[in-house]
């Protein structure tokens, strides 16, 4: 038996294999594709105070390996969310994180308030990094002062987890992610989309409708490793790897990099169970190292005597 | 809706332009309805790296097929497949053409344009007997015209080169102007500034129009939220094509 769950605070996942925000609904939205007992947990759909439409269209465009999107974080709204899925979201065997994302201050300490009641939101991941949207969101992921003050302020809130979803469009990660630590965060998701664009050349407009979107899949996966290698560093606090993972591979790489789970974000778009389809890779490969506990490969990076340009800049 | 790796049956070229790719699913083709899609990864490679989606064209027995011309290096790839490949393939997707609730005496007009014939050899196949309709296909040029699988069909080219030189309103109009139905509704599939043509026409006549619409997608089942069309109605700004559509009331649809 290889030991797969793991802590994050008081809370125990059965696994380290997460699905991203805005990549699975609200957690049950495809029942007859996907066994999610086999995940860690289900990151829902960034939620916000009121419904929100999002952005007009086109949202997502593919690109090399990747695509872009500008969803705005279009959502049903926190009080639909615990009408209409939570009920729902209680009978699924696996742990629920609440992904929430604001314009003020106000409203992500709003969200807690009324999110913390219900048992079945395990804990809470704070979007303070969404690309997309002309206010909250970004603004505040890119300030290390905001990070400190909503971190703060939630932790008065709450003491179910709490994790902060780091934007990587900022110079050094590592101090939102220490910023987030020193005021009460438990945890990092490190990374959401990098900022990006793609023009039609013959019309010479952008292909999606907010001329810039984020940039998500395996093109970013180099960026959000390094982004993850730089944030453990920098702090103890479990970090949560996402950017790019399609396979168990990729999730390796995170693992030794340092981060202590992953999330499967636009992969699911491709195949739905392949958060699934990782956790049972990460298994068979703990199994042909006689590993007893995935633990024993993060932050197992050999770098050797040679040190990269980001251990000179910490 | 299922996923599955399924088993290519043949890739045929139809036209100097578009192919059909058949492939075996017993389960999708027992629970498909007319204007459902399926949405497939091409192959295992990063690029193309998201699925596409197509219409179904026609099931017959466990096969079931779709058409498509080569536009990019997914659709590349996918005129190159051969007999026993397996595809993995998401489907059925989305909702279907309202076909149960046609009343008894209503002529439909099926409206193409180009690869917008998609969908109805399958819708056809699916008609009462007694159903009464007409199809109306429109094309750049011959090479663009595909009759497999259609019955009462009147063709309009851009450049003539077989039945009308014009397009389908034209069709539609001249159609019209001699029948006597007096309860009609239009099925339409093709690209939008058809949809859009057909919806003013339709508009000024009284005529309701149920249309496929397409719109680039990252998943095809409601999760990503990248295929939104913005609506009429005071209920929702946006729906998603690929879940609430592709089939939508023109009259809810904001052009």
């Amino acid at each position: 038996m290889i030991k797969e769950s793991f802590k994050i605070k008081n809370v125990t996942f059965k696994n380290r294999v997460f699905v991203a925000s805005g990549t699975f609904g609200y957690g049950n939205d495809i029942p007859t594709l996907v066994d999610v007992s086999k995940l860690g947990g289900i990151m829902t759909k960034s939620l916000s105070m009121k419904p929100r439409d999002g952005n007009p269209s086109p949202r997502i465009v593919e690109t090399s390996s990747g695509m872009l999107n500008s969803i705005g974080l279009a959502n049903i709204g926190v009080e639909k969310f615990i009408n209409e899925k939570l009920p729902q979201l209680k009978n699924l065997d696996t742990s629920i994180i609440a992904n929430i994302a604001a314009s003020t201050i106000k409203e992500y300490c709003g969200l807690v308030e009324v999110l913390n009641s219900y048992k079945t939101v395990k804990g809470f991941e704070i979007n303070i990094s969404c690309p997309n949207v002309k206010e909250g969101g970004l603004t505040f992921g890119v300030d290390v002062k905001s990070v400190e003050k909503i971190t703060k302020l939630i932790r008065k809130l709450t003491n179910k987890p709490i994790i902060l979803k780091l934007t990587p469009n900022v110079t050094f990660i590592s101090e939102f992610a220490r910023a987030a630590e020193s005021s009460g965060a438990d945890a990092v998701s490190v990374i959401n989309t990098i900022v990006g664009m793609a023009i039609n050349i013959k019309t010479r407009k952008p292909k999606i409708s907010t001329i810039t979107g984020g940039l998500s899949g395996p093109a970013i996966k180099p960026i959000a490793l390094a982004k993850v290698y730089e944030t453990v560093k920098a702090v103890s606090i479990p970090v949560i790897g996402i950017g790019g993972i399609i396979n168990w591979m990729d999730a390796i790489e995170f693992f030794i990099v340092g981060a202590s789970a992953i999330q499967v974000g636009t992969a699911n778009y491709i195949n739905p169970s392949v958060g699934v389809s990782i956790a049972e890779g990460i298994r068979n490969y703990c199994k042909d190292l006689k590993l007893k506990d995935i633990q024993q490969i993060i932050g197992t990076l050999e770098t050797g005597k040679s040190s990269s340009i980001i251990d000179s800049w910490l | 809706m299922i996923q599955e790796n399924a088993k290519c049956i043949s890739v045929k070229k139809l036209t100097p332009e578009i192919y059909q790719l058949t492939f075996r699913s017993s389960k999708i083709a027992k629970i498909a309805k007319p204007g459902q899609f399926i949405n497939l990864k091409v192959d295992n490679t990063l690029y193309p790296l998201l699925r596409r989606p197509f219409s179904i064209s026609d099931i017959v027995g466990a096969n079931v097929s779709i058409i498509f011309n080569v536009v990019g290096e997914g659709t590349k790839r996918l005129a190159k497949k051969v007999k026993n490949d397996l595809i993995d393939i998401i489907g059925p997707c989305g909702n279907s053409f309202p076909i149960k609730e046609l009343n008894k005496n209503t002529f439909v007009y099926l409206v193409a344009g180009g690869l917008g014939v998609a969908p109805f050899p399958f819708l056809i196949r699916k008609f009462s007997a007694k159903q009464k309709f007409i199809t109306i296909l429109g094309a750049r040029n011959r090479n663009y015209i595909l009759k497999d699988g259609l019955k009462n069909i009147l063709i309009s080219t851009d450049d003539g080169s077989v039945g009308l030189k014009g397009n389908v309103i034209d069709l539609i109009r001249k159609s019209i102007s001699t029948s006597n139905n007096k309860d009609s509704v239009i099925f339409a599939c093709g690209p939008t500034p058809m949809i859009k043509a057909v919806s003013e026409f339709a508009m000024k006549n009284g005529i309701t129009v149920y249309a496929s619409l397409e719109c680039d997608m990252a998943c095809g089942i409601g999760l990503c939220q990248g295929c939104n069309i913005e609506m009429n109605n005071l209920t929702s700004k946006y729906e998603l094509v690929c879940k609430n559509g592709p089939i939508f009331n023109l009259e809810n649809i904001k052009f």
